[in-house]
């Protein structure tokens, strides 16, 4: 159970599959067109229950409650070692630099 | 009714309304329309546009001279060649692209004429920008955006762009994958009466012609002369028009304007299973191709971008080059910089290496990076979505498939997108179920492809076309 006010995520089906636009292609087709939004929760609402929020521009939505609203997770991944050798290539070729010792 | 045929039918007016502009009184002939009377009329006019961005803290951006890099096109362009680069920074804009110039004009235009708020329609950088201006502006906003593919994974470019639209203060609405996100655009306009802060409306246009005189400007103030080539990454061809105009009204006519997508060919835009095989989400051919070969295409009965007027030149290159030139930003020039808006810089490289040296390229824009948006996150989620990435050839990539981050600066490479062949395909669709067009129509499209009118009616007869 969530309590009124907190800071959740919405899911709601925009289009089922079967209703979407005649242009898409084949794999999207047979999928919903899916939405999820935030807001803050306007009454305890259990996870998976339709509930209400109130978003960040003043609208009220109604969707079915996913929980709180994930964090962002997203960061810059790890080295990458392509990337790694072309600043000292780059470098070399400027004349950069010190010659490499043992 | 809310079916998505019962909206799409209503679509006409609910923009009518969300827009303000009447778009018909500018219409003529069975196929035109007087464009650069929509722009005089409905835009904003140069000193207007400069005052508001100044008044939001926008424009005025650094032109810097990269002489790290240019020092680098030297020894790798044949003797006497290679072009001083300049590189605008339009990512110190608020909101950190040169949207903000966009979004400011639209944005300060719905606050005047009474608007409740703004909804924009984009996962790209218009989203903070819109967001930005409208916390400036006092109004609320949504941005509606193509988020996730049916797995619920979205790519970490997307969700910094959701995370920085938030943070503006504007509620986002996430979607999956599908061009119905138009839809769900005409619902909420509908819903809220709200502002269509489209990247489409000559308001938009016009904020971006500033971008193109500043150049024209400070090239001239500094160097004594016009920039030789001006090189700009084009997607829905907002940022072509913009700064080609721009430079055009400092009188730069003889400044070569050179459009450069990320080549995304062979994937689908609306493909749920392509979505997350790419790593640009915007600046590539699947937006690039079709916005040039029919403009109107877009979210306004009549689009202010119309890149075919104003492009010399359209070339490609491969997403493994763009990273490839992030790189080489950060470590010869010490900018870090979004990998999207170097885009036009990757190409710069080899462009400038066909000038000679006393010639000036300027490369219009740069964007800003972070979480999300930079080479490191965009490779490691490409790996995690099955894209093999490399070392060796960028040539021999394949979207989707692969990236190839060139082995060394030499395999930097473009490649010409035939201007005929979208001209051809532009009259094509314009002239579709027709076999005669009157005079009006034939200067229309004349002007539209840049070319005379005699060699527009050749195309057209060769089309089955007869222009009178």
């Amino acid at each position: 159970m969530l309590e009124a006010g907190s800071w959740v995520e919405l899911y709601r089906v925009v289009l089922p599959a079967g209703e979407r636009a005649a242009q898409v292609p084949v794999d999207t087709a047979t999928l919903p067109l899916e939405m999820r939004v935030r807001g803050h929760l306007l009454a305890a609402a259990g996870m998976g229950a339709q509930a209400r929020v109130r978003t960040a521009s003043g609208r009220v939505v109604q969707g079915r409650l996913l929980g709180l609203a994930e964090p962002y997770r997203h960061g810059f991944g790890p080295p990458v070692p392509e990337l790694l050798a072309i600043g000292p290539d780059l470098r070399a070729r400027l004349g950069w630099g010190r010659p490499e010792s043992e | 009714m809310n079916s998505y045929a019962a909206v799409m039918a209503r679509r006409s007016e609910i923009m009518r309304a969300a827009v303000g502009i009447d778009y018909d009184r500018f219409e003529t002939g069975q196929i035109g329309f007087h464009y650069q009377e929509m722009m005089a009329q409905i835009g904003y006019e140069p000193a207007a546009v400069e005052q508001i961005q100044d008044e939001l803290g926008v424009g005025k951006t650094p032109l810097r001279e990269l002489a790290n890099v240019t020092e680098l096109v030297r020894q790798l362009a044949p003797a006497g060649k290679g072009a001083r680069i300049l590189l605008k920074d339009e990512a110190l804009n608020p909101s950190g692209s040169f949207k903000a110039r966009r979004a400011a004009v639209s944005v300060y235009h719905a606050q005047q004429n009474g608007y409740p708020g703004v909804i924009s329609a984009t996962s790209g950088n218009y989203g903070a920008a819109v967001a930005a201006m409208a916390a400036r502006c006092r109004l609320p906003c949504i941005v509606v955006q193509e988020v996730f593919d049916s797995r619920g994974v979205g790519q970490p470019e997307i969700i910094e762009k959701s995370r920085r639209c938030e943070a503006y203060g504007a509620e986002v609405i996430q979607l999956t994958v599908g061009p119905e996100l138009f839809y769900v655009f005409l619902l909420l306009l509908e819903e809220t009466g709200f502002f269509n802060a489209s990247l489409y409306t000559p308001f938009a246009i016009a904020g971006i012609e500033t971008l193109g005189m500043e150049i024209a400007r400070e090239v001239q103030a500094r160097y004594h002369r016009q920039p030789d080539m001006v090189v700009v990454t084009h997607a829905g061809g907002g940022n072509v028009t913009g700064t080609a105009r721009g430079l055009r009204r400092c009188g730069c006519q003889g400044t070569q304007v050179v459009g450069v997508s990320v080549d995304l060919r062979g994937l689908h835009m609306a493909s749920d299973r392509d979505f997350n095989r790419k790593s640009f989400t915007t600046g590539h051919t699947g937006f690039g191709v079709p916005f040039a070969t029919w403009p109107d295409r877009t979210d306004v009965p009549r689009n202010a971008a119309r890149p075919l007027r104003y492009l010399q030149h359209y070339v490609t290159v491969t997403q493994g080059e763009v990273f490839y030139a992030t790189e080489m930003l950060a470590q010869l020039e010490g900018l870090e910089r979004g990998p999207a808006g170097n885009t036009a810089l990757a190409a710069a490289v080899v462009l400038a290496q066909e000038l000679d040296r006393d010639q000036i390229l300027v490369v219009q824009e740069t964007e800003y990076t972070g979480a999300g948006k930079h080479p490191t996150a965009q490779l490691a989620f490409a790996r995690q979505n099955g894209v093999q990435v490399r070392s060796g050839d960028p040539r021999t990539s394949v979207p989707g498939a692969s990236i190839i981050i060139p082995s060394q600066p030499e395999l930097l490479g473009i490649k010409e997108v035939e201007l005929g062949q979208l001209r051809r395909s532009y009259l094509r669709k314009a002239t579709q179920g027709r076999s005669r067009i009157d005079r009006s129509d034939l200067e229309f499209l004349a002007a539209e492809v840049g070319l005379g009118e005699e060699e527009t009616r050749e195309i057209l007869h060769g089309l089955g076309v007869t222009a009178q």
